[in-house]
This record gives C-alpha cells, structure tokens and sequence, in this order.
C-alpha cells in the first residue's frame, strides 16, 4: 500500500453540521484539513427535517431559560445543566448567524424567522407547547447542511473528500496524527497534526429498523474507543416514535406539531392516555414506549398487529403542502399511500445516539470520571456525549448541538493550535490500519459481513432497543460475543484498491460491534429507567443510585470496563417527568 | 407486497482488470416493495462483492446514487421495484469519467457547481438581528433550494455529453437559488458568468434535466428566468 504524509495544525474529522461549523470557525486562524467519507454534502444532517430549536420569541414569549428548562427535564435529568444553559442561551445567536449565513427559514408575514411546535419543548417550565422551532419546511437539516457548506467554499476550506479515518496517534500525550484510507486509491494518508475535531455523527445502523443513513457506523467513536477513550453513556439510544412501518425513514415530529395524531387499532388517539397535558407531543421516549405498550396489549394494527397510525387526514391539504412537503412524499413513494386521505403505518424507529464521545462545553474530549482533558482532542455533534441530551434528546436539539458546539470545538482548537508546536508522530504510525486492510483482504475465513451485521441489527432491534431486561440484555451480550468471534473469520470478495467498499463496510462492522458491545454492558449496569433507557425489571428512575453517567472503556479483547462519573446539576432540582 | 425474482443488468468496469466496460447479469430474490438500491445492496452482499456504487441515505435526500436506470437518469433509493419491473438494467450516469462499476468522478461537475459562487454574498453588516425577508420573496428561490446535487439532471443533458465546458442545469439551478434571493448582492455577477459562452446560452430546452430531477425542481423554469434575467438586465 502506498502511503502519504501530510501536516496540518488542525483536522476535522466529518463534514456534516458540526464538522463544517468547526471549519468555517478555523478558517483563517489556522492551517486545516477537513477529512470526510463522503462528499460534504452527502452527510445524514442533510435528513433531518422538523427544526431547531431557539428561544427567539418571533411568534410568542419565549426565553431561553425556558429552553434550557425543558432541555433538562426532556432528558430526564442526565443533563449536564450548564452545558444545556450555554446551547440554549447561544441558540438564538446560532440561528440568527445560520441566516446571515443565507440559511433559507421560513418566514413570518412580518418577514421574520418563522417557529413551530415540536415535542417536549413547553411555555413556562411545562404550562403547554410553544413554537420555538425554527425551520425551513420540512427540510431544514438540508438547508443547514449546504448553507454551512456554502459558506465552507466561500472561504476556501480545504476537503479531503472520499478519505475515511481509520486511526488516531498520541505521542507525549497528546494528538500527534491521524490515519485515513483514500477510497478512490486504496492508499493510506497519515496526517500529522496538533490537533483533530471528531465529527463523524451517529452509529444508528446498529439496529434493524433505523432513520440512519447506511454509512452512520459510528467510525469516529470506534477509533478513539479502541485507542483507550471511554464511551459516555452508551445505553442511552433514542428510538424516534414515527418511522415508516419496517422501512424505518422518519416522519418528523413537525407531523404531529402541524396537529398530527397517533392512533391505535381502536382508531383512539391514545396518548390521551400517557400524557394528558401534550398528548402526541410527548417527549420521543414515552411515545415510543406508549406505541409499543399499546402493540403489547393486542391494540397494534395490521396483520402481526405489530404498528399504528399516524393521522393527517383532517389537516387542510394546503398545509400539508406547505409545511410537509417532503414527508408526504416519502409516504407516498415508499407506502403508495395518499396521506391527506389515508392513514400512515408507523413503528418506532432507531435515530439518536445520545450517548458518545465525553467533552466538555469547549468540545474538549475529557477521558475519565475527573474530566480530565486530552490535549488536541475535540469531538462535535452526534458523536459527542456533552452532554445536553442526557437520558433522552428533545426533537431540535441536535441541529442545535451540532452547530453550537461545532463552532465552540473549532474555536477551542483554532486557539490551542496556535500556541503548541507539532508533537512528534510515533514510529511506524499507519501500521495497524495497513495490518487491519491487509488482514481483511488475505482472510480465507467463509464469514460473510452482511450476515453477521444483519444478525447484529435484529438482535440488537429485538432485545436491546425499547424495552429491555436483564434476560434480554444477557441475551444479546451472548449474541455480540459470538458475532465478534465471526468477524475475525470474515473475509471479502474485493482484493481490489479502487473503491473497495466490500473492505470499508467491513471495517465499518467492526466499529459497530466494538459500540454495539459497550451500549449492552452500560444498559446491562444500568438496574433503573431513564429517559430511553426502559428496563421492565426495574421501570423507575433510581436517582440515589444512578444519577450519573457512565463511562465504558474498551479491554483489548473487547469486553468492557465500567466507570461513572457525576452529573453536573444546576438550578433544576429532579422531579417526576410527567407531561 | 410479493416476492419476485429480478434480473438484474449490471455495467461492470473494473479499471484494475477491466479495458473497457461490460454488462453483467444477475438474478436476485426481493419483494416489490423494495427499492431498486435494496437490488442492488442484494447483488453486492449476496452475489459479488466486487461491484461498487455509491450511496447513503437511502431515502432519496443525500443524492449519493443517481444512475441510469432502464435508460434514465433516477436515484436507486427512491425506484421500487414494483415500477420498474423484474428486468432492470443500471449503468453509470453518462458524461462524468467513469472509475469503477457505478462510481464517476464527481469533481468535474462540483468544479461547475463552484463556479457560479453558490453562497450568498453580501456586504451590509446585519447587526443582531436576522434580515427580513417576506414570504413572498422567500418564494421566488423556494424551488431551487430543494437541490440535492446529485448530478442527475446535469449528466441526463444532451448539450453536456457533448460539450463539457457547459456548466450544466445543476450549476444553473444553484445560481438561480441566490440571484432570487432577495439578501444577496451578487445577482449581476452570476448573471455575468452564466453569459459566458459556457452558461445558459448552451441550454437547448431538451427538458431531459427537469424529467430527470428526483427533487421535482422546475429546472427549464430556473433556467428560462436566468435567461431572462440576463436579457432584461432585471432580477
Ligand atoms: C431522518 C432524520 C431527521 C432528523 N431531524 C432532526 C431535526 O429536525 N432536528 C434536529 O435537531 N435533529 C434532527 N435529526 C438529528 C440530526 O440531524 C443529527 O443528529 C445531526 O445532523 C448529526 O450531525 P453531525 O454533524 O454530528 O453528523 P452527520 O451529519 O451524520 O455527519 C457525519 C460526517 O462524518 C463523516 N464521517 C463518518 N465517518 C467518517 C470517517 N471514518 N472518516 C471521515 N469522515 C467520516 C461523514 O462523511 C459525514 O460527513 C434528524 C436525524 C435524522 C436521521
Ligand atoms: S437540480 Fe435536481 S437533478 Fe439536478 S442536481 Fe439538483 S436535485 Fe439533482
Ligand atoms: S442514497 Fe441518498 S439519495 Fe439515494
């Protein structure tokens, strides 16, 4: 393999919102590289659809003391409660930024940034819903993404684009270099560089029915996880209420916040019954939950009974059109159903990893229970634990995080570089990768990757999704164990170096079974339900024994080691989280 | 929903191995509700793992994979199977250098994406605040903020097959979303650009862009208002 060396001071690992915001934030200070698998535009933040949250009060009084409030209580108090202050507080500065950035909002008659209802986000600490989500139809994570990315071209940024990260170096202590496999090549890049922003998104491909993108395999997290960087609160996994039945693309919460409703076989709107004050609009967790409890005791549609409705039949069909445009279109080129006049088949649906990389508000990565910093290391966006997530994610919150703390992260890293000298790259730096290409192109083991992942996902959807057990979670551990023994018998078809994605998907795999292992033994650990995580065995929240996060560190054969650290708190004191 | 058997035609070109492309046939099992990128996904991880093609989202928003389907330009994710039919030939999207099996280079078409200064560019200091925008105005580019950038329509125009140097629908459609837009100043210098010899003069109105679009986007529309706008000297 032919290998080629670069040096920056920076490099930002991802083009989706947050790696492009880190860029745009180190243009000009420093020298950096953007390092991405796919083209920037490709990136999954381009799916996101509802909104963005920001306390602008455009259309009704709002504050972000209110934002930050409902933050909290949505992820179940796992929220680290000045990092949630500062994203809320600096919301209102990200959005009205994003449009002089030239982001296309929807507008107001009086011309302003237009905002809509989404869920979990409430009046007054929980009085009733309010409109604080800021959005451009039904496409706003697609508007973010190439307004960031214009505004990357505007000044200049520089992209490697097709290169995947497969390695990360430490020398003296700090970030020394990275390693990335050149897809249209084959060859190996090692940069050298003071310093490297992670941004490389979710890892929802985990599980069988996903609103994920095929490539969100969790590739950032995995390298870092293998080279001795703990993952925070891992078993907190949000599973969105409104994916299209088996297919799982989503069908955003603006459904419901534009009057949408769930309904079950009886053709009740039964979250009437779960949350009397928001109903439909109920954090993401209870919903799911209230879907699968209503499929649980027989009121589930279909011949398996196995889903439910979502009803948009009584909204004005101008208003579909306006605010729903893409939606309705998924459902009616993937369903071949009519939603003004037809009724939409809906299961929950794998979307969110709240869990990930720890940082702190500077999207420094801090590597144990003291927070204590890695020098050069920075990690934005779904891949990041801050955590203003917590236990549960409100609907709007990541294109939030993502571009609050991808600026903050490129900030802290323009900063930091420029006051540090290269560290020095270890000796022989692109030997595991080469070891790792080499190994899975010579395996003459018969184990096929698509099997083994697609065994991965079922299991992991059956038994460690929703609703979980200690019997289910043991189950699957057992299950994971396995399937990492067939991995190392895996072997590929493609020997070639020119787009070889039979070898990157498999690489891929190994990421996800690495995560897939440590969100089981962190859920394994966990004997309460928080947020997303729901344990039947133990179905309430234990705040004397689990207020805090867990941290799982990878042992050499893959097996896991426990360590939590605390929750930072603040003025919101715990209480029951009823809506 | 049924399970049917799919032959699959297949433009194979491998260039470690490969002079010059060649059509491959496969058999695939898969239900009529799938998509033709499930086919496809079949092919790769059942049959050959050999053959490459590009994708992401699978849900028709990233534009990773636009190829040729049964002779026209579509995304594989957002085909089902039940209409297309159980014979399906796919090749690469034309005019783009082809690298391996489905995957073109992508860098000549973003060289003319780039070329039209697709970012808004404006010079007055906005202070705190957003600047206001009506709905109205705000309509007027709506259309073309939909672009996905997945070539679909650029690679399907006879005029580019032929001639290169033209920048092509996509580049015109991303220019168009800023000369509308009532916050940018730039409006006479893209005007300026698509005036060249390389700009909308080469547009021959074929209409294969917009029938090609996966977005809907009303392309021979953009492109006449450029035009016109070029010809008025008027945004
Ligand atoms: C369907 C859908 C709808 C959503 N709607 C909303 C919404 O309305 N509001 C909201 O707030 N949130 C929403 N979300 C969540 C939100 O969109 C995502 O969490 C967020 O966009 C993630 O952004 P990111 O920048 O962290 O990652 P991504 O946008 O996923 O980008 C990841 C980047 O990393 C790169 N990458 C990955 N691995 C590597 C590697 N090994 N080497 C190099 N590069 C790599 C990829 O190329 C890509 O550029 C939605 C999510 C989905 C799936
Ligand atoms: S205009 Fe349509 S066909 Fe052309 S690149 Fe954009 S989305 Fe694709
Ligand atoms: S895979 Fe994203 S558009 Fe088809």
């Amino acid at each position: 393999m032919k290998v080629h060396r670069h040096s920056y001071d920076a490099v930002v690992v991802g083009a989706g919102g947050a790696g492009l915001r880190a860029a745009i934030e180190t243009a000009g200070k420093c020298r950096v590289a953007v390092l991405t698998k796919l083209y920037p535009t490709r990136s999954h933040t381009g799916a996101a659809q509802g909104g963005m949250c920001a306390a602008l009060a455009n259309v009704e009084e709002d504050s972000w003391e209110w934002h930050a409030f409902d933050t909290v209580k949505g992820g179940d108090y796992l929220v680290d409660q000045p990092a949630a202050e500062i994203m809320c507080r600096e919301a209102i500065d990200a959005v009205i930024e994003l449009e002089h950035f030239g982001m296309p909002f929807n507008r107001t008659p009086e011309g302003r940034i237009d905002q809509r209802r989404f869920g979990g986000h409430t009046r007054n600490h929980g009085e009733g819903p309010v409109r604080r989500a800021c959005y451009a139809a039904d496409r706003t994570g697609h508007m973010i993404l190439q307004t960031l990315y214009q505004q990357c071209l505007a000044r200049d940024v520089n992209f490697f684009n097709e290169f995947q990260v497969l390695d990360i170096a430490f020398s003296e202590g700090r970030v020394s270099g990275l390693v990335a496999y050149e897809l249209a090549t084959g060859d190996l890049h090692v940069f050298h560089t003071k310093a490297a922003l992670f941004a490389t998104g979710g890892y929802g491909r985990m599980f069988k029915v996903s609103s994920n993108a095929v490539t969100l395999t969790g590739d950032g997290p995995g390298v870092l996880y293998r080279r001795g960087i703990p993952m925070q609160d891992m078993e907190f996994f949000q599973f969105h209420p409104t994916g299209i039945y088996k297919l799982g693309i989503l069908l955003s919460e603006a459904a419901r916040g534009e009057g949408g409703i769930l309904r079950n076989a009886d053709n009740e709107r039964f979250m009437e019954r779960y949350a009397p004050t928001v109903k439909d609009l109920a954090p993401r967790d209870m919903v799911s939950r209230a879907i699968l409890t209503e499929v649980r005791e027989g009121r589930g549609i279909g011949e398996n009974k196995d889903y439910v409705h979502l009803d948009l039949t009584h909204l004005p069909p101008e208003q579909i059109d306006e605010k729903l445009p893409d939606i309705t279109d998924f459902v009616r080129t993937y369903m071949g159903l009519e939603p003004k006049t037809q009724m939409i088949p809906i299961q929950p649906t794998a979307h969110y990893a709240m869990g990930g990389i720890p940082t702190n508000i500077s999207a420094e990565v801090v590597v144990d229970g003291d927070n204590t910093v890695l020098p050069g290391l920075y990690a934005a966006g779904e891949c990041a634990c801050v955590s203003v997530h917590g236990a549960n994610r409100l609907g709007t919150n990541s294109l939030l995080d993502i571009v609050v703390f991808g600026r903050r992260g490129g900030a802290a890293m323009a900063q930091y570089v420029n006051s540090v000298s290269h560290a020095d790259l270890p000796a022989h730096v692109e030997d595991e990768t080469r070891g790792l290409v080499e190994r899975l192109r010579s395996s003459t083991g018969g184990e096929n990757v698509a099997d083994i992942r697609a065994r991965l996902q079922e299991e992991m959807m059956d038994k460690a999704s929703v609703f979980r057990t200690d019997e289910s979670l043991r189950s699957v551990l057992d299950t994971v164990r396995s399937l990492r023994d067939r991995y190392q018998r895996a072997g590929i078809q493609d020997k070639g170096e020119v787009f070889n994605y039979d070898l990157t998907e498999a690489i891929e795999l190994g990421f996800l079974i690495d995560l897939a292992e440590s969100l089981v033994v962190s859920a394994l650990a966990r004997t309460e339900s928080r947020g997303a995580h729901f344990r039947d065995d133990h179905p309430t929240r234990d705040d004397a024994n689990w207020m805090r996060h867990s941290l799982a560190f990878r042992n050499d054969d893959g097996s896991v080691r426990l360590d939590y650290k605390a929750v930072v708190g603040g003025k919101y004191e715990p209480m029951e989280r009823k809506y | 929903m049924a399970v049917v058997d799919v032959e699959l035609k297949i433009k194979r070109y491998n260039p470690e191995q490969d002079e010059k492309p060649h059509w491959e046939t496969y058999e695939v099992r898969v239900e009529d509700t799938d998509r033709v990128v499930d086919a496809l996904h079949e092919v790769k991880w059942h049959h050959d793992g050999t053959f490459s093609f590009r994708r992401s989202c699978v849900h028709g928003v990233c534009g990773s994979d636009a190829m040729v389907i049964n002779g026209s330009n579509a995304l594989a994710c957002v085909l089902l199977i039940k209409d297309v039919g159980t014979k399906i030939s796919v090749e690469p999207i034309r005019g783009l250098p082809v690298i391996k099996d489905l995957v073109v280079d992508m860098e000549p078409f973003f060289d003319q994406y780039k070329s039209v200064l697709p970012y808004l560019i404006n010079s007055k200091d906005p202070g705190y605040e957003e600047r206001k925008q009506s709905p109205e105005d705000r309509a007027r580019f709506d259309d073309t903020t939909k672009c996905i950038l997945c070539a679909a329509c650029t690679t399907s125009c006879p005029v580019y097959w032929g001639n290169e140097s033209y920048v092509g629908p996509a580049a015109i459609v991303n220019a168009h979303r800023f000369i509308f837009d009532s916050r940018d100043e730039a409006g006479a210098d893209r005007l300026d650009i698509l005036n060249q010899r390389s700009g909308v003069w080469r547009c021959r109105t074929a209409f294969s862009c917009t029938e090609a679009c996966p977005r809907d986007i009303k392309i021979t529309q953009a492109i006449q208002e450029v035009k016109r706008a070029i010809l008025y000297n008027r945004i």
